[in-house]
């Protein structure tokens, strides 16, 4: 069943408070989502004020700033700092995205960051991602073939072909489009999720793959593929630009195709 | 997915904590019309009831269809009848593959909601 409410572990308190630093000019205020495991208590929202002329432009600027100058405590994923390794991804304004590639100055008013949504937090900013990196490897993204390769040379693809897997294969499985998906939020048990699914259709769609009939066969279930209602959040909030929503469909024309 | 480890669960709620886009709101409405447009059938249905159940029967339901009430909750069925109409065509189009992008499918969202005011005024206009 559907939940609508956190449940009481999870409903956030009003946390501290740390006030912009005296003589600053450009104040932006940060309410951040902390978590402590140790304390055995409610998330909080904690506020932090931010000089802008003394912080660089992005969100994971704003952030690597109070972590080192205001709260060494403030816990998150970064790594690349350019939008290719999907760890910095979270909730900013109300939608998801990558912290290191939202500038600051993208959100007007006062910026709310949580974790990506409807995840079991570990710390702060900082989501399980077990299960969905489960469900990925449950469509074993991998190439699956009989054939065996001629010689000593690669599989060929036509640049036809190729072509398909643009917007595909920029996928960097941030899970930002999955955690925006009201369906998945509800139904993460069994349907797979917008992230999963474009990436099950970038090896349906893959010419050298020879497995297409597997592939589909393990999504033709009513909750794995169906349970997308083309709501498009994941469309409307990849960072990337692509575009999951088209993929599913895609998936779903397949799945009458092979029928008829 | 189960919470055997007592972490909290982020906050997610539409409207509440994830913003509304305009396709979000459009598929919500979706359901929403669905479930109104037959429950509003359920009305009609009293309504062809209360024919076969005699004149007096049929003089109240026909009086209380007729009052101020019963006009609002008639409008409200029809819009949400050419709602889910517009709508559907909508999710037919994308069922056949088209106009998955994203300025297509904005462009579609408020085509079906101003589509949908104007349908139904036009119905109560002529009817």
């Amino acid at each position: 069943m559907a939940e609508f409410k956190l449940p009481a572990n999870s409903v956030v308190k009003e946390g501290k408070t740390w006030p912009a630093p005296k003589g600053a000019t450009r104040i932006k205020t940060f309410k951040i989502y902390r978590y402590d495991p140790d304390s055995g208590q409610n998330p909080r929202w904690d506020t932090f004020q931010i000089d802008l002329d003394k912080c660089a432009p992005m969100v994971l600027d704003a952030l690597l700033k109070i972590k080192n100058e205001i709260d060494t405590t403030l816990t998150f994923r970064r790594s690349c700092r350019e939008g290719i390794c999907g760890s910095c991804a979270m909730n900013i304004g109300g939608t998801n995205t990558l912290a290191c590639i939202k500038a600051i100055d993208d959100i007007p008013g006062d910026i709310t960051i949580s974790p990506l949504p409807h995840m079991q937090v570990i710390k702060d900013l900082v989501p399980d991602l077990t299960h969905f990196y489960a469900q990925y490897a449950s469509i074993k993204p991998w190439m699956q073939t009989d054939t065996p390769i001629s010689g000593d040379r690669e599989r060929l693809q036509s640049p036809e072909d190729r072509k398909k897997l643009d917007g595909l294969y920029e996928c960097i499985l941030c899970a930002s489009c999955s955690t925006s998906c009201p369906s998945y939020w509800w139904n993460s048990d069994r349907y797979l999720g917008p992230a999963v699914l474009l990436q099950a259709y970038r090896w349906v769609i893959d010419s050298r793959d020879e497995a297409t009939g597997e592939r589909l066969d393990n999504l033709e279930d009513p909750f794995r593929l169906y349970r997308c209602h083309t709501i498009m959040n994941c469309t409307n909030t990849c960072p990337k630009g692509l575009n999951p929503a088209k993929a599913i469909g895609q998936l779903k024309k397949f799945m009458v195709e092979r029928r008829a | 997915m189960q919470n055997s480890t007592k972490r909290p669960l982020s906050p997610f709620m539409l409207g509440t904590h994830y913003k509304w886009q305009l396709t979000s709101a459009t598929s919500l409405l979706h359901r929403a019309t669905g479930i109104a447009a037959a429950v509003g059938s359920l009305v009609v249905v009293y309504w062809l009831t209360s024919l076969a159940a005699g004149p007096q029967a049929f003089d109240i339901a026909t009086s209380f269809l007729g009052s101020w009430l019963g006009k609002f909750i008639l409008f409200f069925w029809t819009w949400a009848l050419f709602y889910h109409l517009c709508n559907g065509i909508r999710h037919l189009m994308w069922d056949l593959d088209y106009g998955f992008d994203l300025p297509t499918t904005y462009l579609t969202g408020k085509i079906v909601i101003i589509a949908s005011a104007i349908l139904n005024l036009l119905l109560w206009l002529v009817a």
